[in-house]
């Protein structure tokens, strides 16, 4: 993949290059600052976040802020581990369950020959545009009308018809699997659900691992719709930092904490998944 | 076995196969329909009437669309700001998204990782925009105040959510260091894959500059991703307003940053007039539709 890197040195002056590099840093730091401030923030004592004028670094660190959180939590009237599992509970099920209905959707989209197929993913490529926040009025009135308002599926079942994931796969399936390949498979008689789960899913991990980044930094922090969710039991991480947050300045620190123990599985899932997002995104082109 | 039943075995194997498929694609296309489609259905069959959850809906005619478009200021308000946020966080956050992947997309892998991650680390953080509210926040603790009351630049804190000579360029600031997301990725992606051959050839053509050959070579072959990171882009654009609303409150001085998304969210959520809601949402979904067949006639021109 460097390759191209070697001949197009050719256009490059180095005064250039010299010039788009203090441009990159200086946007790089707009862009990590906040949370460079963040991380030096819930490792400062209560002093130094009550200092003014207000100081960027910290100069004592001290790991207070984290060791607090759970005496800040325990006042809660819900025992932290809930929200926990709840968290844990919505973003694995949602996750695992995006990625399988969508690499079904996108094999057949893309390698069987039932009617309809083009215009269904016409339709799901148009759909691209629409996401749960702006089509949040009517979902909210579908889940109240199937009785789902304040269970746990309000989280998890707008979640799962991924459009994005469908969209990515089938694009990705159509660059990487030859027909040749699953019609080896056919003629020896494997079973379609067989081809898809022993020979497609296996070539096309770049693909499914992208999507399991979207989707878990996608539930992870997902808050729910106004009106969706009411009682204390069923609501998530996230919500347990604003709520730390709210206490005010002198609990910035914990909230910070809050905010870089929250970041940590994403990032996580991020590093894991970086080099196949980039291997799957090369074939993401929409052609119309 | 002769060959008429070698065909009727094949047929049934056929149709075996077809209805697996069909099994495999029906619990996306269930999800996708009640989700996405039905929403968009639903949306416009209920423009048309009158809902407040409690009593049946009544037939009301037009008559959310009069109100959207005639006697309600907060509407034209909100429909301008909306505008305002996806004009510039939508073009310029694709620009940006753009022109650091290009920029990124010169150095060797490792260091175009790591720049990458830099990048893209605020879309993975989610809720850590509320950093941005200690940064700009009203009182003299707030950094920004404190810097420019030390220098000079200001005689007393600024009210940055509310003051509305200010408030819609600090959210548009916010929104753009949020703007680095799938469309980012897929452009950076879109770059490396690019064809070596092409610019060889481009250089035995006489192209001089990385400008030239960012025009004449390299936006013209990766149209199509490009299409698609647009599309992401109205996406995101179109449905700023949680972070507005966490930030500068609802309604904000003057109406002076809401949005549609956020209107919408008050009138369905709060207020229960659901018909009208649902109005808004119509008016929301043409407004993007429109946009993307704009776009993607644009793409279409690229390098012609």
């Amino acid at each position: 993949m460097a390759k191209g890197y070697q001949y197009k040195k050719y256009t490059r002056s180095k005064f250039g290059s010299v010039v788009y590099f203090m441009f990159l840093l200086l946007a790089g730091a707009f862009s990590v600052l906040p949370l460079v401030y963040c991380i030096a923030t819930s490792f400062k004592p209560l002093d130094e976040l009550l200092v003014y004028p207000p100081r960027f670094f910290v100069r004592r660190p001290t790991l207070t802020n984290f060791i607090e959180i759970p005496a800040l939590l325990g006042k809660m009237t819900v025992p932290v581990t809930r929200y926990f599992l709840n968290s844990v509970f919505i973003t694995v099920v949602s996750t695992l369950l995006q990625i399988v209905f969508a690499s079904m959707a996108a094999y057949v989209l893309s390698k069987s020959k039932i009617k309809f197929k083009t215009v269904f993913f016409l339709i799901i490529q148009f759909s691209l545009l629409y996401n749960a926040t702006t089509l949040a009025i009517p979902q909210y009135l579908i889940l109240t009308n199937l009785h789902l308002i304040d269970t746990i599926w309000v989280y998890i079942l707008p979640t799962l018809a991924s459009t994005t994931g469908v969209f990515l796969i089938k694009q990705y399936i159509d660059a990487s699997i030859p027909d040749t390949l699953l019609e080896a498979a056919r003629i020896d008689g494997a079973p379609p659900f067989r081809i898809y789960l022993n020979i497609v899913m296996p070539n096309i991990k770049p693909a499914w691992m992208t999507i399991l980044l979207f989707a878990f930094q996608g539930v992870w922090s997902v808050s729910p719709t106004a009106g969706t969710i009411y009682s204390e039991e069923l609501k998530t991480l996230p919500y347990v930092m604003t709520s730390v947050a709210a206490g005010g300045l002198a609990r910035q620190g914990s909230a910070m904490a809050c905010t870089v123990l929250l970041l940590i599985p994403p990032v996580i899932v991020y590093f894991v998944t970086q080099s196949n997002v980039m291997q799957t995104m090369s074939s993401a082109g929409i052609k119309e | 076995m002769n060959k008429s039943e070698v065909k009727i075995k094949k047929d049934s194997v056929m149709n075996n196969e077809t209805f697996i498929h069909y099994m495999m694609i029906a619990p996306f296309a269930l999800f996708f329909f009640v989700f996405t489609v039905l929403p968009v259905l639903y949306s416009i069959v209920l423009s048309f009437f009158s809902y407040d959850m409690l009593s049946s809906p009544k037939f009301a005619g037009t008559a959310n669309y009069f109100r959207m478009f005639v006697t309600d200021d907060v509407f034209w308000k909100t429909a301008l700001n909306t505008l305002k946020f996806a004009v510039i966080t939508g073009p310029i956050g694709f620009l940006i998204s753009f022109i650091l992947a290009w920029f990124i997309n010169e150095f060797n892998p490792v260091v175009r990782n790591i720049l990458a991650f830099l990048f893209y680390v605020p879309t993975l953080a989610g809720n850590a925009y509320f950093v941005w509210q200690i940064a700009f926040s009203g009182d003299s603790y707030g950094y920004i105040n404190s810097f420019l009351l030390k220098f000079g630049f200001i005689s007393e804190p600024v009210n940055w959510f509310s003051n509305t000579t200010y408030n819609m360029a600090v959210l548009v600031l916010i929104q753009l260091w949020l703007s680095m997301g799938v469309s980012f990725l897929a452009n950076i992606s879109g770059l490396q894959n690019s064809n070596v051959e092409l610019y060889e050839a481009g250089a035995i053509d006489g192209i001089r500059t990385r400008w030239q050959e960012l025009w004449y070579i390299t936006l013209p072959s990766m149209k199509s991703i490009l299409l698609f990171s647009a599309v992401m882009q109205i996406q995101s654009s179109f449905s700023i307003g949680a972070i507005e609303q966490a930030l500068a409150g609802y309604p904000s001085t003057d109406n002076s940053v809401d949005t549609i998304v956020s209107m919408i969210g008050d009138i369905g959520t709060v207020r229960y007039e659901m018909g009208y809601a649902a109005a808004l949402s119509v008016f929301l979904f043409a407004v993007m539709a429109i946009t993307r067949v704009l776009i993607g006639k644009v793409m279409d021109s690229l390098g012609k």
